[in-house]
């Protein structure tokens, strides 16, 4: 028997295998396909301040092993989640990880202080990464300043552990990472969407509404891996890997880079099920490897 | 309930250049489809497609254990699809979305346009069964396009129009007496088509105080609501078309 347990800071897991926000919802649309308390955890989809209508159609383009979405935050703003969505998420025996997003510190503030309040959330996960969003969301993520600045703001009114979502497109991810460590974060996830585009060529226009978006998927899986090398090496409290993750053997690859946990995103929208895939591939290679405690591979690369 | 299914390939039957229908089963009873609902078919072993690919339920067969997609060949994924022989898998979410809202009372009309025929053939299936009226129009660029037609003529009353007149009456459906100056008659309105087709159609009926449900098809990647990407604009803000739709009425939409 392996032992998948994991702890990102006070935060327990049954297991690494987390779903990222914004490709599993809140977790009941999954419902059909598997039991979703099995998963380690689940990263709601952003939730900000104020109601957003999000970006115009068309707001995705696939392309070659990936996608760009450019869906800008749409939600029914914090007020909405704590009252109508928050109840159903309840009954989810797993962890409820909140994710706070949102153009200007006070907002974000606003968003974490009420989510802090709410029992089942088990964590707020701050995204200082979004590239759809024409204020904050990335402008956070990419400098060190304001990324110590809004963390600090959060770290104030969060009692529960506070992972920084941080964003790859940056020159030195691990100064970034350092920053938010030394402004009292918990744990850090790593790495948003990069920046992109799509064009086509034929009408010779851009194919998403606003021209730029967030490419996903295992095209970016090298960097993301990268990334994690880079952070591991430069901070002391823990990873959450993601980026490309499509089955075990990824999700293998990041702990190896040094991630705790990992998270799971496009690859729901191929197979709704895949986490459960990844669950099991994970515990085989630990059968395999005779690996007792799965957190044995948390920077075990071997150089 | 939503479910991943391998789906075995029965048949492949070419229509033309540009469509075909695929057959299939599985080894495990398919759940409950309706008509206006879809699949999300998973392609594989071409590198060029990433995301899983919406098809419109053309036919379910409850007591054959069968469903159908009518595909329209349009780039690397419905091409893949299209090249599956007889004995081939491919990997199904399903039943996603809603379904049209029909029903037996009064006269219904459906209407469908190119490939929008494919959920039309379903729901004419399912209406003839509770023994509704309804009346179909169909309508392609030519004859070419008029898709399913001697099937869905021994449903009901077919009328079809063609952009080049090579069958039926030559122009739009809208142009078919029955949608463009006797549409009082219906009660309801069911179509699929291009959405020019649709908001012609949409304008008529509300013009007519006659209900009127249009389904879409915008390009998504998870087919369950929770990417967001699929979005139409909606008199309730941005809904997504894969789990709020495919089928709209169209007075909700902001065309």
């Amino acid at each position: 028997m392996v032992n998948l347990a994991v702890n990102i800071g006070s935060l327990k897991l049954k297991n690494p295998i987390i779903t990222a926000s914004g490709t599993f919802g809140y977790g009941y649309e999954y419902e059909d396909f598997f039991d979703i308390s099995r998963l380690g955890g689940i990263v709601v989809k952003a939730t900000t301040a104020e109601p957003r209508d999000g970006n115009p159609y068309p707001r995705l383009a696939e392309t070659p092993s990936g996608m760009i979405n450019a869906v800008g935050l749409q939600n029914k703003g914090v007020n909405y989640f704590v009252s109508e969505i928050y109840n159903k998420l309840e009954k989810i025996d797993t962890n409820i990880i909140a994710n706070v997003s949102g153009s200007t510190v006070e907002s974000c503030v606003e968003v974490a202080r009420k989510m802090n309040e709410l029992d089942h959330i088990a964590a707020i996960e701050l995204n200082i990464s979004c590239p759809n969003v024409k204020e904050g969301g990335m402008a956070f993520g990419t400098s060190v300043k304001e990324s110590y600045r809004i963390t600090a703001s959060i770290r104030n009114v969060c009692s529960k552990p506070l992972i920084i979502k941080l964003s790859p497109n940056v020159t030195n991810i691990a100064e970034i990472a350092m920053s938010v460590e030394s402004a009292g974060a918990d744990a850090i996830s790593l790495v948003n969407t990069f920046l992109a585009m799509a064009i086509d060529a034929e009408k010779q226009k851009p194919i998403l509404s606003t021209i730029t978006g967030g490419l996903s998927g295992p095209a970016i899986k090298p960097i993301a891996l990268r990334m994690v090398w880079q952070v591991h090496k430069a901070v002391s409290i823990p990873i959450i890997g993601l980026g490309g993750i499509m089955n075990a053997t990824d999700a293998v690859e990041f702990m190896l880079a040094g991630a705790t946990a990992v998270q799971v995103g496009t690859a729901n929208f191929i197979n709704p099920a895949v986490t459960m895939d990844i669950l099991k591939g994970l515990e085989d290679y630990a059968t395999r490897h005779m690996i007792e405690n799965i957190s044995e591979l948390t920077g075990a690369l071997q150089l | 309930m939503k479910q991943i299914v391998d789906l075995t390939i029965i048949d492949t039957v070419k229509i033309g250049d540009a469509y075909s229908i695929i057959r299939c089963t599985s080894k495990d009873i398919l759940p409950e489809m309706k008509p206006g609902q879809f699949a999300s078919l998973k392609i594989e072993n071409n590198p060029k497609v990433f995301l899983r690919r919406p098809f419109s339920i053309h036919d379910y067969d409850k007591t054959e254990n069968t469903v159908a997609f009518l595909i329209k060949i349009v780039g690397e994924g419905s091409r893949t699809l299209t090249e599956l022989k007889r004995g081939d898998t491919v990997n199904a979410v399903l039943p996603l979305g809603n379904s049209f809202h029909f029903d037996a009372k009064g006269k219904s009309l459906i209407v469908g346009g190119g490939c929008g025929i494919a959920p039309i053939y379903f729901l004419a299936k399912c209406m003839k069964e509770i023994n509704a009226d309804f009346d179909i129009i169909i309508g392609g660029r030519t004859c070419n396009d008029l898709l399913c037609l001697d099937n869905l003529s021994t449903l009901s009353t077919t009328f079809c129009a063609t952009e080049d007149g090579s069958k039926g009456s030559k122009g739009f459906v809208t142009d078919i007496p029955a949608l463009s100056n006797n549409l009082s008659q219906y009660g309801k309105i069911h179509c699929c088509g291009p959405e020019g087709m649709m908001k012609a159609i949409a304008k008529t009926a509300v013009a007519n105080n006659v209900f009127c449900e249009a389904s879409l098809e915008n390009t998504m990647a998870c087919g369950i609501g929770v990417c967001l990407c699929c979005v139409t604009k909606t008199v309730h803000g941005n809904e997504c078309v894969c789990s709020k739709g495919p089928i709209f009425n169209v007075k909700e939409l902001a065309w």
